[in-house]
């Protein structure tokens, strides 16, 4: 295998708007290091991917983003959002992980009808109203673009549907929280192609509404619906810049082997 | 050798090797059955035992073991619930480490000496005396280690990413407990809360010394647990339906001890039965029940 140096980065900046900024992530599995530079900017309304070969550390680094990996790791850095450090314990993650929700690579509703999937988590959060929760149940599954295949029948079992379907419900029940930030581990590959496609133009649009931070190993997906790509490489981020120039001219030589396939 | 042979070989050995278990199985509850179900007649259900005469029946037995079963699980099941949920749910090293192996030495504590420690401390030193309590204590000693271990089980089968999706969405883990992996564990509970029921139901050795041997006259009527007489009263020795036959089979003086030890056993075997066949049913039915719509 080769050897990269992993102090050759390249790490774009761009001057609009952020919806969460990293500064120097580092994560350690009890001694063990797993995560070792993590400084990125996410631009808001956009889709950044996250690409990098298994094991690179692009979804611990996710995981960081709403403190999923609390009790797993410990996360040094700072995560700054809406003009906080997250990364404190003084934040209230319950809140937290309101703002920015998550959607993970194997689709996961709970064991539970359609409608209730939905509102479960947000009856545990206070809203009591009928009303306003089948809206909420509605304008969720519209947005993941799975109401019209789904609304007379919302009373049944989430475990019925399709992969793709249950996906979209993962989708829908993360978005129904009304979050800023989605954040999605590899959402489509436990998905066959259609399945695929119809997930990826789902977050193409909800991209009008949320910003999206997608961790996928599969550089086509990257190259089709993100804005901009973080390239990570053994626990580093080696190159971050808009999807179109990381694609066609890559700054970094394991950016440049990784995405021509000439990698490892 | 041939590998077709030898597999073969291996197909036949492993099928007579089934074939032992599955008939040793047909020809204990055949020859209960046969032998028992005869007696079986709605006097014998419904009739108070005897001690030297003819013609008793086991109303008294039956209802004990039933009564005594139900207080068992009354005891045990929040404390199982609570260890098993700890042990899945919260536990880490040393410490679910340490329970796990306490759990698992008093499972294999003989009953018989669950049945003398019991009898020693509550009906003895506690001045309980033999009674229904004393004996659900005993068995709740006896179901504890069984029962903890399935609703841990139970809560263990239900996938990591069922926990992680309800984290994502701002719930607390004991919301996601209590919302979202307890339902989808209840079938796998409720399963071995009826199986474990059966070997309950079955125990004698730790009732012959805790809630005693003696079946006293009891007034189905009276509904008031506190009054002495009423059927309902924790606090009187009850002989169950399995220390019954152990009795009539050692020192039986009614002249049909057999009879009614035979008609006894298939009771017992047929009330086993049917806890092991709707265990099977009721799980998958509230699978399919809480998994769809709940309005």
């Amino acid at each position: 295998m080769k050897k990269y140096d992993l102090n050759d980065t390249y790490i774009a900046s761009f001057d609009n708007e952020k919806a969460i900024t990293t500064k120097n992530i580092q994560v350690f599995y009890g001694k063990d290091q797993a995560f070792f530079n993590g400084s990125l900017a996410f631009p808001r309304y956009k889709i950044t991917a996250l690409i990098g070969a298994s094991g690179s550390g692009k979804s611990t680094f996710l995981r960081c983003l709403n403190r999923m990996n609390d009790d797993v790791a410990t996360v040094k850095g700072d995560i700054m959002y809406r003009g906080l450090n997250i990364n404190s314990k003084k934040i209230n993650v319950y809140e937290l992980r309101k703002h920015i929700g998550m959607v993970f690579q194997r689709p996961n509703p709970f064991a539970k009808s359609i409608n209730n999937n939905i509102t479960f988590s947000l009856k545990a959060h206070g809203m009591k109203n009928k009303k306003q929760l089948r809206q909420r149940v509605e304008k969720s599954l519209k947005d993941a673009a799975l109401w019209d295949e789904v609304h007379g029948e919302l009373n049944q079992s989430a475990l019925a549907l399709s992969g793709g379907q249950k996906q979209r419900l993962c989708i829908a029940r993360a978005i129904a929280m009304q979050p800023d930030i989605l954040l999605l581990d590899e959402p489509a590959s436990a998905l066959d192609p259609v399945s695929t496609a119809e997930v990826e133009s789902t977050l193409k649009e909800l991209k009008k509404k949320y910003t999206i931070i997608i961790v996928t190993h599969n550089m086509q997906q990257a190259s089709r619906i993100s804005d901009y790509t973080a390239f990570f490489y053994m626990g580093h981020v080696l190159e971050y810049n808009t999807t179109k120039n990381l694609f066609t001219n890559p700054h970094v030589k394991a950016t440049e082997d990784y995405i021509s396939g000439n990698f490892g | 050798m041939n590998p077709r042979i030898a597999n073969k070989i291996a197909h036949g050995v492993i099928y007579t090797l089934v074939a032992i278990v599955i008939i040793i199985l047909i020809f204990l509850i055949s020859y209960i059955l046969v032998n028992g179900l005869p007696y079986v007649t709605p006097h014998f259900l419904s009739a108070p035992s005897q001690v030297m005469n003819a013609g008793g029946g086991i109303r008294d037995q039956l209802f004990n073991s039933i009564y005594l079963l139900i207080l068992t699980l009354i005891i045990s099941f929040p404390i199982a619930l609570g260890a098993g949920i700890y042990l899945s749910e919260y536990g880490s090293g040393k410490i679910s480490g340490l329970i796990r192996t306490t759990i698992e030495v008093l499972s294999s504590l003989p009953s018989i000496i669950v049945g003398l420690f019991v009898y020693l401390l509550f009906v003895i030193r506690f001045h309980i005396g033999f009674s229904i309590l004393s004996g659900a204590v005993a068995l709740t000693f006896f179901n504890l280690p069984i029962l903890t271990r399935n609703i841990e089980d139970s809560f263990q089968s239900v996938p990591n990413l069922q926990r992680e999706a309800g984290i994502s969405l701002g719930l607390s883990h004991w919301k996601t407990i209590t919302g979202v992996i307890f339902p989808e564990a209840i079938p796998g509970i409720i399963t071995g809360i009826i199986l474990s029921s059966g070997r309950v139901f079955g125990e004698a050795a730790a009732l012959i010394y805790t809630s005693g041997q003696s079946a006293p006259v009891v007034n189905y009527a009276d509904w008031n647990p506190f009054d002495a007489a009423s059927f309902l009263n924790p606090m009187r020795p009850a002989e169950t339906l399995a220390v019954h036959i152990w009795k009539l089979n050692t020192e039986g003086l009614v002249p049909d001890a057999k009879q009614i030890s035979s008609g006894s056993s298939a009771i017992l075997i047929l009330v086993i039965l049917i806890f092991n066949i709707s265990a099977h049913f009721l799980g998958n039915y509230l699978y399919r029940h809480i998994t769809s719509s709940s309005k």
